[in-house]
């Protein structure tokens, strides 16, 4: 895309994240959205484009009241949101539209207003993966992890410091789930779910929404927030099976929408002040410093351990506290993009002082897909 | 109000007709593996062309049911096929393709199963129509 032609001039959360059980999950959706068109000023009249991943975009332009001239229903999972900017700053650019509204809203924990869950046998997951007895992403996400941390020679401390390090960016941040401080022996001694993942190294599983607002940089300035522009983005996916995999030690989608973000963007690693991996287990923040070129394959585990990504550190890296600490409704990657956008406009909880490029990075299903901005405040 | 939960049991896989011949082969005690006829690839999961070239000449062979433990986790939350944790893994077969699987005749211990482990097929039945292929310590 062309760099800083798109930005964002809307972003909002729900009003409470966590346990919503008066809210069924379009309700969720809308109660950001109109969160986020509050902070644009706009109403549902003036969106023009819509898009939106768990619910059809047509329940929610319909629901919200709004005739859109452009849809995307990308889902391929946490990251889709991450798509969706991207797919949106090419519809502006191309003119199908002039202002996009992206929603995400789950109600991940109450289960309010969603359909059942049911398992199908016929597709190839469902013949070749499901019959082995996984229970959905804990037994499914971290099924390469032994691999990896045996080809470099890792061990499940590593994994837990990840967990640990995240907490002390939550404790900085009232709207994190979890705040209290945590050691490696509480994250270890913490109940087992998969070996070697224990409940510590997993997400949350809460309730909650976001809604992002995207128009031209050029009619961005009229607006009342300070405009956050798009410098980069990328997307990719391989497979929906995780023993299909390429590489256990690599993903790689992430390699691929990673590197194209940052050949959109223009920039170099060093020019990164912020950034968001998102977190659905321990291990993610691993391979996607590795992935997007931070660190060489194996070392991202000793870049986290000597503080590198911690508060005070060069890289500061979930800095909301990350699914692990902050909230995970299902798809998380929404609330990556809103802290960077946060970081951008200089409002985060934990802000990174003169901050100006923030990089986003989602993962979709297991390894199975991913999309990545790349966030500037300089026009 | 506190439900009664029935035991869980294992989902079985329902065929389709690009992977039938497949789970046919099972049933006989035979893993099958798929191969291109063109650049002679070996792949897994079945289907009627190659994932590498995209021919659609390619042939169905016997494989050696011989690979090594890639990776696993022990699952110990809800057992849906076994009443106390166990492992899901992946093997690396000798012929290159990687399946998901449960290894048996086995202790369920991070101990009993170090990675790279040699692993051969074995077959265990389900009902009249599907056996899965699981996987134990070669020469086990």
């Amino acid at each position: 895309m062309k760099q800083n032609s798109v930005a964002v001039v809307g972003a909002a959360e729900t009003t409470d994240l966590g346990k919503i059980p008066g809210m069924s999950q379009i309700m969720l959706h809308a109660d950001a959205a109109l969160n986020a068109m509050e902070d644009a000023g706009l109403k549902p009249s003036d969106i023009d484009g819509v898009a939106t991943a768990g619910e059809w975009p047509t329940a929610i332009a319909h629901y919200l009241g709004i005739t859109p001239k452009w849809v995307d229903g990308t889902l391929v999972g946490g990251c889709s949101f991450m798509m969706h900017v991207r797919h949106a700053a090419a519809a502006i650019n191309e003119g199908l539209c002039e202002t996009v509204l992206i929603t995400h809203g789950e109600s991940g924990r109450s289960r309010v207003g969603v359909p059942p869950r049911g398992m199908e046998t016929s597709s190839l997951a469902g013949q070749f993966e499901i019959p082995f007895g996984v229970m959905g992403p804990p037994s499914m996400f971290t099924i390469p992890v032994l691999r990896y941390l045996k080809e470099y020679d890792l061990t499940v401390e590593d994994l837990a410091t990840v967990s640990v390090i995240q907490r002390e960016w939550a404790a900085k941040n009232p709207r994190a789930s979890f705040k209290d401080p945590l050691t490696v022996e509480d994250v270890l001694g913490s109940a087992m779910i998969a070996w070697p993942f224990t409940k510590l190294m997993c997400c949350l599983v809460t309730d909650g929404g976001g809604a992002i607002i995207l128009t031209s940089a050029e009619r961005a300035k009229d607006f009342p927030q300070k405009p956050v522009y798009i410098l980069g983005t990328g997307e990719s996916v391989e497979t929906p099976m995780i023993s299909q995999m390429e590489d256990f030690c690599s993903s790689k989608a992430f390699r691929v929408s990673g590197a194209k973000a940052f050949e959109e963007a223009g920039i170099s690693h060093d020019d990164v002040d912020h950034l968001m991996i998102y977190d659905a287990f321990a291990h993610l923040p691993l391979y996607g410093l590795e992935d997007l070129g931070f660190c060489k394959p194996g070392e991202a585990a000793a870049f986290i351990r000597e503080r590198n990504t911690a508060p005070g550190g060069k890289l500061p890296l979930n800095t909301n506290g990350g699914g692990l600490s902050y909230m995970h409704s299902g798809m998380y990657g929404m609330y990556a993009l809103q802290e960077s956008i946060r970081q951008m406009r200089g409002t985060a909880a934990a802000q990174i002082e003169g901050a100006k490029i923030s990089v986003s990075h989602g993962v979709g299903g297991m390894f199975g897909a991913s999309g990545t901005v790349i966030f500037t405040n300089e026009a | 109000m506190a439900k009664t939960q029935a035991k869980m049991k294992r989902m079985l896989p329902t065929p389709t007709p690009e992977t039938q011949h497949f789970w046919d082969g099972a049933r006989n005690g035979e893993l099958l593996l798929q191969r291109c006829d063109d650049c002679s690839d070996a792949y897994f999961p079945p289907r009627p062309f190659c994932p590498k070239c995209g021919s659609r000449k390619v042939s169905v062979f016997k494989a050696s049911g011989k690979g090594f433990l890639l990776s696993y986790v022990i699952n110990a939350r809800p057992q849906p096929i076994s009443e106390t944790p166990y492992a899901i893994a992946v093997v690396e077969l000798d012929e290159g393709p990687r399946m998901m699987t449960n290894i048996v005749e086995c202790e369920q211990t991070p101990e009993a199963l170090p990675l790279d482990m040699k692993l051969e097929v074995t077959f265990e039945q389900q009902n009249d129509d599907i056996t899965l292929p699981l996987f134990k310590p070669a020469g086990a």
